[in-house]
C-alpha cells in the first residue's frame, strides 16, 4: 500500500523493491504473508464476551497446524496463525481484519467468525483482494454472491441446507406434521427458519406456533410454556446450547411430547444433553457431517485418534470432546488441504484452490464431502440426520445434499 | 431575577493569562495538530483506530455534558450513538441524500429521543434515573430487529461511505480521518463554548445543588431537558461518523457493553472537562486492545484491573491529573474555574 | 382460568429469581450507597465454587455450605481490597470500579471454568404438585419459601440484632456510628459479606434452572436492577415485590398481548417501572430523598 509520501521516500522504496524483485529472479507475483518457511494466516474470534463458548474452535484450529507444523509444515513452510479477540463485535471484527492485513501482513484470513462480523469485513477484503476463506457461520449468504464477493467463502453446511434437511426428514417420516418453531432472535435463528419455511412450502406441512428470544433473556420458560400449549406435535428447536438446555426442560416439564428437532448448534450432548440430564433428550433429531468426539462408533477410527492425541498434546486445556474445537480441527485441515493445492505462493492462486476443492477430509462423516467450483462457493453440503438414543446419537440412514 | 444574571454572580475568576495564549490553548492546538497529522504518519490500520477515537471523543463531549456538567447519570448512552448511527445509515442507504446530510439527521434523531428520555429526568433522580436510560439501552437494539426492513435487522446493513473526492489527493481512510476531525472540531468548540457560558453555569448550578440553583432562576426542567437532547445529540453524531467510518451498522455492534464503556471512559478521562472526552476515547479505544494482547485469554482480567486502577490513581480523571501536573508545572493553584472539578452525582439519602 | 392462575404462578417463580439478586443489591446500596454492578458475578463466581466441589464429590448440601461460606469471604474481601481504597470518592467512582470488577471475574471465571455450559442440580425434587388443576413445580415454590424465608431473615438481622443495628447505623450515617463506638470498617465488611451470600444463593437457585456458564448472572443482574428500581432500592420488601412484579408482567403481557411478541416483551416491565417511578420517583417502598438546601 503505497502512502501519499515525500517522493524521494517513494524512490527509494521503489528502488528496494526493484532490486529484490531482481535478487529472487522470481517470476511468479507473491502476496505478503507467505515466504519460503512461513505462511501467515489471521483470525478474529470472540475470545471474550457472550459468545466466549466459540473460542475453543480457535484451540482446534491451532492443534491442526500444531500437528502440521511437527511435520515439517505445508511445502516446507510452517503455519503462523495471528488471531485477536473481537468480542463478537462488527466494528472490532473490522480493525482485527485491518490490523492483520495491513501490520501483520497476513496471508490470507481464515474462519472469521460470526455473521455479521464477517458481513463487516466481507467488503473490505474483497477490496484489497484477500482470501476470507472458510469463514465460520452458516449463513446463507457467504456462498450466495461469488461474484460480488470471490473473495469470501463459507465452509460449514449454511443453515438454509440444514432446514432443508430437516424439511425432507419431516417430508418422509412426517408429511402433515404441526410444528412449532423456537429460534434465536438474530441472523442464525432467522436464517434457519427462513430455509425451513421456505422448504415446507408446498407440503402438508405447517408452523402453527412461533416463539423467538433474545440471547440477553436469562430464561425461555415463558416461550417454552406458549409452545407447549400451542398444539402442535413437532417442535422445531433453532437455538444456542444454553437455550437448548431450557428447551429441552421446558418440554419434559410440560408434558408435551413432540417430535423434538433440534439444530446442530444446540446438539451438544456434552453442553446440552448432560445438564440436563441424558433421558428427557431421547427422541430428538437432528443432523450433523462430523463425527461426533463422544460416539463410541469411532473411538477407533483413526482420524478421530489422531484429532485425540494432537488435542492432548497441543491444546490440553480444552477437551477433545468439545465439538467447537473439532469444528476447528476439520476447518483447518481443509485449508490446509487448500494450500497444499495452491500451485503460485500467491492470494489468487489460494483462491483459485480454494474454488476447486474435491476433499474428503477424515474427520468428517463418510459421505460428506468438500466441493466446490467457480459458482459453488458452498463447500460442504451434505449433511446426516441423527437421532438420540438416550445414551448417544445415532446415524439416521437420511444424508440430504442441499439442492441449488 | 433572571437565570443570566444569576448565573453570572458565580462566574469564575478570570484566569491571569489572557494576553498570551495560555498553555491550555496551546495544548489543544497541539493536539488538533497531532490528530491532523495521523493520517500522514501511520498505515490505515492505526489512522483507523484514532479516527475512532474521534468518534468516541465526540460521543463523550456528550455524556460529559450530561452527567460530568449537568449531574444527571446515564447508563444508556450508547442507545444514543446507536439511533446516530442508524439515522445515517438509513439516510445514506434508503434516502437519496448525500452523505453528509446524515449528520444533522442524525443530530435531530438522537437529540428528539434525548429530550423524551429526559422527560422522566424531572421527576427522576439518581440511581432511579439510571435505570430508565438503561431501559433505552435495551429496547433500541429490539426496536432495530423489529424493524428490520428498515434497518436491516439482525444481520445488519452495509452502508456506501464517504468516498474522497478526487482532488483532494487523498486515501479513503484519511479522507474519513480528516471528515470526522473536522465535524469534531466545531462540535468541541461548541461544547467549550457552552460550559463556559449560561448554559454550562446553569447546568452546573443544577448539578451541586437543585434546590439553589432552582431558587437563583435557573429553569430545571429546560435544562435538564436541553442537558439530555445536547448529550444525546452529540452521541447520534458521533454514532453517524462511525457508520461513516465502518461502512456497516448491526445491533452487534450497540450493546450494553458499549454504554458501560462509555460511562466508565467518561469518568476515567475526566468528567466536567472537556479534554476529559479526548482521554476518555483513548482509554476506550487502546486499553481494550492492548488488554487482549498481553493475553488473549485474559484481556478482560487485565482491562478490569486498569479500570479499578484508574479509579485509584486518578480520581479526577486523566484530565484532573493533567490540570494537577499543569498547576504544578506553572507553580499556580489549581482554579476551580471553567471547568468543573469532578462532581460527586450524589444519591442523596433520608437525612432524618 | 387455570391459564391465568399457571401464567401468575411461573410469573411469581421466575420474578423470585430476580428477587434473590435483588436483594442482595439492595443490601448493598443501603449500607454503603454503592450499586454493586458485580453483585452477580460475585454469584456467578460462588456458584461456580459450588459446582467445582461437586465436581469433585461433595454432596450438594455441602457444596452449597461451603460455597456461601465462600461468598461471604469474598464479599468481606471485596469491600476491604477493593472497595475501601476509594470509598470516600462518590457514588459514580464506586460504581465505575464495581464495573471494572464485573469485567475482571467474568473474563477470570472463564479462564478457570471456560465458558461452556454446565448443569447444576436443584436443591428441589423435581415434582410438580397439583393444586385445582393448576401445575406448581416443587422447585419454584421452594424458591419462593427460600426467598421469604430470607427476607424475614434479613428483616430479623436489620431490626433485631447488634450486627443490624450496627449496619443500619453506618448507612444512615458512619460518622455519628462512628463516634459511637462502631467499628464501620468492620460492619460495611460484614454488609458486603451478607450482600455476596444473598447473590450466591440466588446463583444456585438460578443456575439449576438456565445452567451454569460465566454469562449465567449477566442478562438476571439487569433484570434485579430494575427489581430493586421499582421496589425502591433500600428496602428488602421493595425488592421481593419488585422482582415479583417484574416476573408477573411479564408472563401476564407475553401470554395474553400478543402484538408484543416476545423480542419487545422486555418493554413490558420497564414500561411498568417507568409508570411507577413518575408517580412514586423513589420505588414503591423507598425512601425519598429530602432535599435540604
Amino acid at each position: 500500500m503505497k502512502r501519499p509520501r515525500h517522493f524521494l521516500y517513494a524512490l527509494v522504496v521503489a528502488l528496494v523493491v526493484a532490486l529484490t524483485a531482481a535478487a529472487c529472479g522470481r517470476e511468479e507475483e507473491t502476496s505478503p504473508g507467505i515466504s519460503d518457511n512461513e505462511i501467515k494466516i489471521g483470525g478474529s474470534y470472540p475470545f471474550s464476551g457472550p459468545a466466549s463458548a466459540y473460542r475453543t474452535i480457535a484451540d482446534g484450529v491451532r492443534a491442526y497446524f500444531a500437528k502440521v507444523n511437527a511435520e515439517g509444515g505445508v511445502d516446507g513452510r510452517r503455519i503462523r496463525f495471528i488471531t485477536y479477540d473481537d468480542a463478537y463485535e462488527p466494528q472490532r471484527a473490522l480493525q482485527n481484519a485491518r490490523r492483520l492485513i495491513e501490520r501483520d501482513r497476513v496471508f490470507a484470513l481464515f474462519n472469521t467468525l460470526g455473521t455479521a462480523n464477517n458481513v463487516a469485513i466481507w467488503d473490505y477484503t474483497n477490496r484489497e483482494k484477500v482470501p476470507q476463506l472458510f469463514v465460520a457461520t452458516g449463513a446463507s449468504i457467504f456462498g450466495a454472491d461469488p461474484d460480488k464477493h470471490p473473495y469470501t467463502m463459507g465452509w460449514q453446511p449454511d443453515y438454509v441446507t440444514e432446514s432443508q434437511a430437516y424439511a425432507e426428514y419431516l417430508k418422509r417420516t412426517k408429511p402433515r406434521a404441526r410444528v412449532a418453531v423456537l429460534y434465536q432472535n438474530d441472523e442464525f435463528g432467522k436464517n434457519l427458519l427462513g430455509g425451513f419455511e421456505r422448504a415446507i412450502r408446498g407440503s402438508g406441512i405447517r408452523i402453527v406456533a412461533r416463539e423467538s428470544y433474545e440471547v440477553t433473556d436469562p430464561s425461555i420458560a415463558t416461550q417454552m410454556r406458549r409452545l407447549a400449549t400451542s398444539g402442535a406435535d413437532t417442535f422445531l428447536d433453532i437455538t444456542t446450547p444454553r437455550f437448548s438446555a431450557q428447551a429441552i426442560v421446558g418440554v419434559a416439564r410440560s408434558g408435551w411430547r413432540p417430535l423434538h428437532i433440534l439444530n446442530s448448534v444446540g446438539a451438544s450432548k456434552r453442553l446440552v444433553f448432560q445438564p440436563v440430564g441424558l433421558k428427557p433428550a431421547t427422541g430428538i433429531v437432528s443432523a450433523a457431517y462430523f463425527k461426533d468426539p463422544e460416539d463410541p462408533q469411532w473411538a477407533n477410527d483413526a482420524a478421530m485418534r489422531e484429532y485425540k492425541a494432537a488435542m492432548r498434546r497441543y491444546a490440553p486445556r480444552t477437551d477433545p470432546n468439545d465439538t467447537f474445537a473439532t469444528y476447528g480441527w476439520a476447518v483447518a485441515q481443509t485449508l490446509v488441504e487448500t494450500l497444499k493445492k495452491m500451485e503460485d505462493p500467491n492470494r489468487d492462486s489460494l483462491m483459485d484452490a480454494a474454488r476447486s476443492l474435491d476433499l474428503e477430509i477424515p474427520i468428517l462423516l463418510p459421505g460428506v464431502r468438500v466441493k466446490t467450483s467457480e459458482s459453488d462457493y458452498y463447500p460442504i453440503e451434505t449433511v446426516q440426520l441423527m437421532r438420540f438414543d438416550g445414551q448417544r446419537w445415532r446415524l439416521l440412514d437420511l444424508r440430504y445434499t442441499a439442492r441449488r | 431575577m433572571s437565570a443570566r444574571a444569576a448565573t453570572a454572580s458565580v462566574s469564575p475568576p478570570k484566569r491571569r493569562a489572557r494576553r498570551r495564549p495560555s498553555a491550555r490553548a496551546l495544548a489543544w492546538a497541539a493536539c488538533l495538530c497531532a490528530f491532523a497529522a495521523v493520517p500522514f504518519l501511520f498505515d490505515p490500520y492505526r489512522v483507523g483506530q484514532f479516527t475512532l477515537v474521534v468518534i468516541y471523543a465526540v460521543a463523550l463531549l456528550g455524556l460529559n455534558l450530561l452527567l460530568g456538567y449537568g449531574g444527571q447519570i446515564s447508563l444508556g448512552h450508547g442507545a444514543f450513538f446507536a439511533i446516530g448511527a442508524y439515522a445515517a445509515a438509513i439516510t445514506i442507504d434508503r434516502t437519496g441524500l448525500p452523505a453528509l446530510a446524515a449528520l444533522p439527521l442524525a443530530a435531530l434523531a438522537s437529540g428528539l429521543a434525548g429530550a423524551l428520555v429526559g422527560l422522566p429526568a424531572l421527576r427522576i433522580r439518581g440511581i432511579y434515573l439510571a435505570l430508565v436510560t438503561l431501559s433505552v439501552a435495551l429496547v433500541v437494539p429490539q426496536l432495530v430487529k423489529r424493524f428490520d426492513e428498515l434497518t436491516g435487522g439482525a444481520q445488519g446493513m452495509q452502508v456506501a461511505q464517504p468516498a474522497a473526492p478526487a482532488w483532494l489527493g487523498l486515501e479513503d481512510d484519511q479522507f474519513l480521518h480528516l471528515l470526522c476531525l473536522a465535524v469534531a472540531l466545531p462540535l468541541f468548540a461548541l461544547a467549550a463554548n457552552l460550559v463556559r457560558g449560561g448554559v454550562g453555569r446553569a447546568l452546573l448550578a443544577v448539578r451541586e445543588n437543585e434546590l439553589a440553583a432552582v431558587a437563583m432562576g435557573v429553569d430545571l426542567a429546560r435544562y435538564k431537558t436541553v442537558a439530555f437532547a445536547l448529550g444525546a445529540a452529540y452521541a447520534g453524531v458521533g454514532g453517524a461518523l462511525f457508520t461513516f467510518v465502518n461502512g456497516f451498522v448491526a445491533p452487534e455492534s450497540f450493546t450494553l457493553a458499549l454504554s458501560f464503556g462509555f460511562l466508565a471512559a467518561v469518568v476515567v478521562g475526566g468528567l466536567g472537562t472537556i479534554a476529559g472526552a479526548v482521554f476518555g476515547a483513548l482509554f476506550l479505544e487502546f486499553v481494550p486492545v492492548y488488554a487482549s494482547d498481553v493475553n488473549e485469554a485474559l484481556g478482560g482480567v487485565i482491562y478490569g484491573a486498569v479500570l479499578i486502577a484508574c479509579m485509584y490513581v486518578l480520581p479526577d480523571g486523566i484530565a484532573g491529573l493533567g490540570r494537577r501536573i499543569g498547576s504544578r508545572l506553572h507553580g499556580r493553584r489549581a482554579t476551580a474555574g471553567s471547568d468543573a472539578a469532578a462532581p460527586q452525582v450524589q444519591t442523596k439519602r433520608e437525612e432524618e | 382460568m387455570e391459564r391465568l392462575a399457571q401464567t401468575i404462578v411461573d410469573g411469581i417463580a421466575d420474578g423470585s429469581l430476580y428477587a434473590a439478586l435483588a436483594l442482595a443489591l439492595v443490601l448493598i446500596f443501603r449500607t454503603t450507597g454503592v450499586v454493586n454492578f458485580a453483585q452477580g458475578e460475585m454469584a456467578m463466581v460462588s456458584t461456580f465454587v459450588a459446582w467445582s466441589l461437586l465436581e469433585a464429590g461433595l454432596p450438594l448440601g455441602a457444596a452449597i455450605a461451603v460455597a456461601l461460606a465462600f461468598a461471604f469471604v469474598l464479599g468481606m474481601a471485596v469491600e476491604r481490597i477493593v472497595i475501601r481504597p476509594v470509598e470516600g470518592r462518590g457514588p459514580l467512582t464506586l460504581a465505575i470500579v464495581t464495573l471494572g470488577l464485573y469485567i475482571l471475574l467474568n473474563s477470570a471465571a472463564g479462564w478457570i471454568w471456560g465458558f461452556n455450559n454446565r448443569g447444576f442440580p436443584s436443591v428441589f425434587p423435581s415434582d410438580s404438585l397439583s393444586v385445582g388443576g393448576v401445575d406448581i413445580a416443587v422447585e419454584s415454590l421452594g424458591i419462593v419459601v427460600v426467598l421469604l424465608v430470607v427476607v424475614a431473615a434479613l428483616f430479623l438481622l436489620l431490626e433485631r440484632t447488634r450486627i443490624g443495628l450496627a449496619l443500619r447505623a453506618v448507612s444512615t450515617n458512619p460518622e455519628s456510628a462512628r463516634l459511637c463506638g462502631i467499628s464501620v470498617g468492620r460492619t460495611l465488611m460484614v454488609g458486603w459479606g451478607l450482600a455476596s451470600v444473598l447473590g450466591a444463593l440466588a446463583g444456585v437457585l438460578i443456575a439449576p434452572r438456565i445452567f451454569l456458564d460465566p454469562n449465567l448472572m449477566g442478562g438476571v443482574l439487569i433484570y434485579a436492577f430494575a427489581a430493586a428500581t421499582l421496589g425502591g432500592f433500600d428496602s428488602p420488601v421493595g425488592a421481593v415485590i419488585g422482582g415479583w412484579a417484574i416476573g408477573l408482567s411479564e408472563a401476564l403481557a407475553s401470554t395474553y398481548v400478543d402484538f408484543i411478541g416476545s423480542d419487545l416483551e422486555i418493554l413490558v416491565p420497564l414500561t411498568v417501572i417507568l409508570v411507577v417511578l413518575l408517580v412514586r420517583p423513589a420505588g414503591l417502598f423507598g425512601r425519598r430523598e429530602v432535599v435540604r438546601a
